[in-house]
């Protein structure tokens, strides 16, 4: 085919305008993938913006001891529409500071472990041999040992002061799974047509994982990073819940862990410092869930054309 | 010769290089951690009854029956030693044999768990295979839904939610008298009143697996069930005026249900170890609670216990996985049967 028989490309503008459009139907046509997708955005803005809004207390506040009360824990109320912890500070304000480092954390090992998994599966695939077993063996050993046992034991050992730290960890713990798959793509797009015809041009790995093999689970990988965010994000309250990574305030593992010490389950009026952090984590989780619903018809564009 | 070659063999010899390696990574990794048994004991002597630390250092160390000083080889080489002759060693913090805390800790968790992946395995199909049956009605709408958003929630927010909605705020469930593993005092035995005293302390944490884990039994079976509908012998057995009933159970439910049978077996080997958090906050006494308590202490012998009990369900559920597999499906056994 010529150059001139291809139809005339519209303007820069208005690919930009319909490729954008696009996204957004295909963003919105999922009512629970938007659903989730609007959860995220509604905690990314309340972790980034509500900061600079609500001033973070981390001092006791005494004074808002009320009157018969033995302890300062108090629950909702017109200035405090959360209630107070055991120390008489505001809990929305720990809502809104506390999310932020895990959240990111979360995010981070979401994305380092989506690297690894990616790099390695798409070696141990295209090379073959020696390395794709040792590659192999390794991952399979990984998914042998439950994850959480061995995290606990893992978490003494390594100092957690900086977060970047805990999600390395998590992230040595859960690449194999993403990499058996890609190990299992590319291994089954290797005798492809299109994919000899790459080699035959010798494009190099780098370009025949990025240009031809990704694109083809692009939506397995994204969905799968999800999943792995929801699953760090797991991994860390849980650790803080049983008081061994190293903690800090404000966080809201970190509110779990003090208030059920303070005694924040002994009634209804104190429980609020469990109760916020606790449906803030569960929304949170359930809006990535839900959201990828929605990537699913991103990135793949069968599911996109054929609603 | 033909055995060394089976199936079977290779399955059993990869299986105990698993368990092998398990325990060989966890040996070392555990002594890693910092801080020791012996340190921490020195310093509750040097700080309780005032002793200098020699003296400590010395109670300490007949006490435990374990030097720290030895080259970590020597004290691999001894363990894995004991380990053939079937002797765990005795526990670091209170002397009792590891083997003995283990038979103590064990029936607990799979009693919990055990009953609460039965509970939710079996529910989970059949409004699974219903979602699919009547797909697109509001029942397969609500389930699923409902599916979707326990199935996006941690366990221990579950638990807690339990705790706080229906025990703090609305106190229809007695939640202080249901933490533990049973009522002291409650004499232990075949009565009437024991059984029902460890179901009331066990409904907790049963709840909690069930609530957990539901909601992918059931998304799972429906995609299962939808692809099985598609299948030859469906229209087949449709065409031959078989009764909607018996095609819902023998033809279409049986089918649909072989890769959840296999995930069911793998996951018995991972709920072993995947109750830590939940026991810790019911202070149920079985063995996550007490790995959690083993890893606060730096008990290494129990700990190593604990993770031998995990390394070996996980295997055996592997193998009973792959197993089971053959049984209930014919065309994975003549395969094998073929490859051999």
């Amino acid at each position: 085919m010529s150059a001139a028989d291809l139809p005339l490309q519209p303007s820069l503008p208005t690919r930009v305008r319909r490729t954008v459009r696009g996204y957004f139907k295909a963003l919105t046509r999922n009512k629970a993938g938007f659903i989730g997708f609007l959860g995220i955005a509604f905690f990314v803005l309340l972790t980034t913006v509500g900061p600079e809004i609500i001033p973070y207390e981390g001092q006791p506040h005494f004074e808002r001891m009320r009157p018969g009360a033995r302890t300062l824990f108090a629950p909702p109320s017109a200035e405090h529409i959360l209630g107070l912890d055991y120390k008489g500070r505001d809990i929305l304000s720990h809502i809104v500071h506390g999310g932020r480092g895990l959240i990111i954390t979360a995010i981070e090992t979401g994305i380092l472990t989506t690297l690894v998994a990616v790099a390695l599966g798409a070696a141990a695939g295209l090379l073959g041999g020696m390395p794709d077993q040792i590659i192999s063996s390794i991952g399979n050993f990984i998914l042998t040992i439950p994850q959480f046992p061995l995290l606990l034991v893992l978490a003494t050992i390594l100092r957690f002061d900086d977060k970047l730290g805990l999600a390395v960890l998590l992230s040595v713990l859960n690449w194999p799974t993403l990499m058996r798959a890609v190990r299992a793509q590319v291994m089954s797009l290797k005798s492809r047509d299109y994919v000899e015809a790459a080699f035959a041009l010798d494009l190099g790995l780098w370009h025949i994982t990025t240009r031809e093999v990704l694109p083809n689970m692009i939506s397995y990988i994204v969905v799968n990073m999800i999943f792995t965010i929801r699953g760090a994000m797991y991994a860390i309250v849980g650790l803080m819940f049983l008081g061994i990574v190293p903690l800090a305030e404000p966080d809201w593992g970190m509110m779990i862990f003090v208030g059920r010490q303070q005694g924040a389950l002994s009634g209804p009026d104190t429980m609020w410092m469990i109760l916020a952090p606790v449906l803030a984590i569960a929304l949170f989780q359930l809006s990535l869930v839900l959201f990828t619903r929605s990537l699913e018809e991103i990135f793949n564009p069968r599911l996109r054309q054929g609603m | 010769m033909k055995f060394l070659k089976s199936y079977t063999f290779r399955v059993l010899v990869q299986g105990i290089v698993t368990v092998w390696a398990v325990i060989t990574f966890t040996f070392f990794l555990i002594r890693l951690m910092p801080g020791n048994p012996i340190q921490l004991k020195i310093d509750e002597l040097m700080n309780r009854q005032g002793l200098t630390y020699e003296e400590a250092l010395n109670q300490a160390a007949t006490m435990f029956e374990f030097d720290p000083s030895r080259p970590l080889v020597e004290q691999y080489t001894d363990y894995m030693g004991r380990l053939l002759r079937g002797d765990l060693g005795k526990s670091i913090t209170n002397q009792t044999p590891v083997a003995q805390q283990l038979l103590k800790y064990l029936p607990w968790t799979l009693f919990s768990v055990g009953l609460g992946l039965f509970i939710s395995f079996a529910f989970g199909v059949a409004i699974g295979l219903a979602m699919a049956y009547w797909r697109g009605s509001w029942f397969d709408n609500l389930m699923t839904a409902i599916a979707s958003i326990i199935y996006g929630i941690p366990d221990y927010v579950i638990a807690l939610l339990i705790i706080m909605v229906l025990g703090v705020q609305l106190k229809v469930i007695p939640f202080g008298e249901m933490l533990g593993g049973s009522t002291q005092g409650v004499q232990p035995g075949f009565t009437l009143e024991y059984i029902l005293d460890l179901l009331k302390h066990a409904i907790l944490p049963v709840s909690t697996y069930v609530l957990s884990s539901i909601g992918g039994w059931m998304l799972t079976m429906k995609s299962s069930t939808i692809s099985t509908l598609g299948e030859d012998y469906i229209t087949v057995a449709r065409a031959r005026g078989l009764s909607e009933r018996r095609l819902l159970t023998a033809y279409i439910g049986r089918n649909a249900m072989l890769p959840l049978v296999t995930r069911l077996a793998i996951s018995i080997g991972f709920v072993v170890g995947g109750s830590a958090i939940i026991e810790t906050l019911f202070l149920y006494p079985g063995l996550g609670r007490n790995l959690v308590l083993a890893i606060g202490a730096r008990d290494y012998t129990t700990m190593q216990g604990i993770f031998l009990v995990i390394a070996v369900s996980v295997v055996v559920s592997n193998i009973l996985a792959d197993l089971l597999f053959g049984v209930l499906d014919p065309r994975v056994r003549l395969t094998k049967s073929r490859d051999a």
